[in-house]
């Protein structure tokens, strides 16, 4: 077994061999401009780009002249967000979104906010989940565009995005999605889900960075966006700049190898994620889950250990690559905003550890996890101002606390 | 990120881990920070009253490595050292012994705070033992 163990797929993923080897040629041999008509290089690479097109469409019940390439997810939310905003501005003003978005929606709200158009950030249960019933009393005859996400990334819990697309469609109500996270451990599918944007990212699902998508609905209703990068007018306008050929042959190679293997990974992934949370809370008390019971993606694990802050439980396990709510990590030294909104207090949300399994995960890599975190926790424990008091029998929500 | 050799010493090994009994008229305990901030130190010193020197330090804290390690090293620093010479340490002697970076900086403020609110503590005993003692 190597170490460390990566267990952070919720942030990246290795790009899959097979991707690699056929992203290969497109940086060497076939290495033409896909924008270039007139000649054989040309046509190669728009070939190599349409196949992509048609894979990643496949994977989510879209047509391939309804995918457009970005630079990544951020840029597709942004180019969702704004495209709308701008182009349907004689239409209203406001857009509907959740407390717990990714800061790519949060911040292109935020600015769009600065613009004149009016945001309601819907609140989340103390699952991370919005109802479609919240969606449709927050409409009004001003609301353009409804944005929620698919899965959350910190916590993995999942919303009923159909139930939402459902309402918003009975509403005439343009409805995205970013569905970086939930695409590849839930099937997709636009029609079903009545998704009429959604944002994509390759290097989530086994591609390379600097490749993302946007889900562009073409009929019933035809989507139409205001660019937010002016050029050459390629992808129908919507999105200038020379393709990134070789991305793109990656990311559509990564959507198809998904497709193939989802059914069975899906299964694989939530009994290697169950052995980890089993393993661990057999080991240590006082733990609490993040996030939904069930309705969750089958790789993501969010635990509080209280007593135990995340930063320094993440340096007693460096073999294992996580990630944490804890502010320590962040450069805010503000904890998790996911975590606040979901209603788990400040102490908790200091202590918090995210897991994520995913393609190259093997059990052997689990039980070693299991031993590292309970060994680490009950280390940090015993070095807990905090764990000693309430082991005494203090109640530490009496205690007032100094601060700095 | 990574971490400074120092910082991941006295993570790994901390010095002066435990408790002492709070209850006796020669031991001070400060508690500091609070769990919403995400650190909580508790320091306690054990002094000897005729001297006036701590003859022992030991820690807990809740909180990041950088935290862990200002503690340990704090108690470290201030044993077999006078009231008056553990009250002169300041929380920049421990930023460049573990060589802080400025978001860490909280860190060893909280452990200086610590001390002092240790022998705070003491002091504090003593008078009322002192008092006690009067009447």
């Amino acid at each position: 077994m190597k170490l460390p163990i990566y267990l952070d797929y919720h942030a990246t993923t290795p790009v899959d061999p097979e991707v690699f080897r056929t992203m290969a040629p497109y940086f060497t041999e076939h290495f033409g401009n896909a924008a270039s008509r007139n000649h054989e290089f040309g046509w190669v690479a728009e070939s190599a780009v349409e196949k992509a097109r048609a894979q990643i469409a496949r994977l989510i019940g879209a047509s391939e002249k309804e995918i457009v390439f970005t630079s990544g997810a951020t840029e597709s939310d942004n180019l969702a967000l704004i495209g709308v905003a701008k182009m349907y501005k004689e239409k209203g003003n406001h857009i509907i979104t959740t407390s717990i978005e990714h800061k790519a929606i949060l911040d292109t709200c935020h600015a769009l906010e600065k613009e004149g158009f009016e945001i309601t950030y819907l609140p989340v249960d103390q699952y991370g989940q919005v109802s479609a019933e919240a969606v449709k009393n927050a409409i009004t005859p001003k609301t353009i565009l409804v944005s929620v996400m698919m899965a959350n990334n910190e916590i993995g819990t999942l919303n009923p995005i159909a139930d939402i697309g459902k309402v918003c469609k009975e509403r005439k109500v343009l409805f995205h999605t970013d569905a970086v996270q939930g695409v590849g451990k839930n099937p997709i599918d636009v029609e079903r889900m009545g998704v009429d944007l959604m944002s994509l990212s390759a290097h989530k699902i086994y591609g390379p960075k600097g490749i993302g998508a946007l889900y562009v609905r073409r009929r019933n209703p035809r989507v139409r966006l205001e660019p937010i990068i002016h050029g050459g007018g390629h992808e129908r306008g919507m999105r200038s700049g020379t393709l990134n050929v070789p991305g793109i042959v990656g990311f559509g190679k990564a959507a198809e190898i998904l497709q193939q293997v989802m059914p069975e990974e899906i299964v694989r992934l939530r009994r290697l994620r169950d052995k980890l949370w089993d393993g661990i809370r057999n080991g240590v008390d006082e733990i609490y889950l993040n996030g939904h019971p069930n309705e969750r993606i089958c790789n993501n694990l969010n635990i509080s250990f209280a007593y135990v802050e995340g930063e320094s439980l993440m340096m007693g396990m460096k073999e294992l690559a996580v990630s944490s709510g804890s502010a320590c990590t962040s450069a805010s030294l503000e904890p998790s905003y996911v975590l606040k909104s979901i209603g788990v207090s400040e102490d908790l949300a200091h202590t918090s550890i995210r897991f994520s399994v995913g393609r190259f995960t093997r059990e052997d890599e689990i039980d070693y996890a299991v031993k590292k975190v309970i060994e680490t926790v009950t280390k940090l424990r015993d070095l807990s101002p905090l764990y000693e008091m309430v082991k005494d029998g203090v109640d530490l929500k009496k205690i007032q606390w100094g601060g700095h | 990120m990574g971490y400074n050799k120092k910082v991941i010493d006295h993570y790994e090994n901390p010095r002066n881990v435990g408790s002492l009994d709070k209850n006796q008229p020669t031991v001070g305990t400060g508690v500091v920070g609070a769990p919403e901030c995400g650190d909580v130190m508790k320091l306690q010193v054990e002094i000897d009253e005729k001297t006036r020197i701590i003859k022992d330090a030991k820690f807990k804290t809740f909180g990041c490595g950088s935290a862990i390690a200002s503690s340990s090293l704090a108690t470290e620093m201030i044993k077999g050292k006078t009231i008056e010479e553990a009250l002169e340490v300041k929380n920049t002697t421990i930023v460049e012994e573990l060589s802080l970076p400025p978001i860490k900086i909280h860190c060893s403020v909280l452990a200086e705070e610590a001390i002092k609110a240790a022998i705070d503590d003491y002091l504090k005993k003593q008078a009322e033992n002192a008092k006690r003692s009067k009447e």
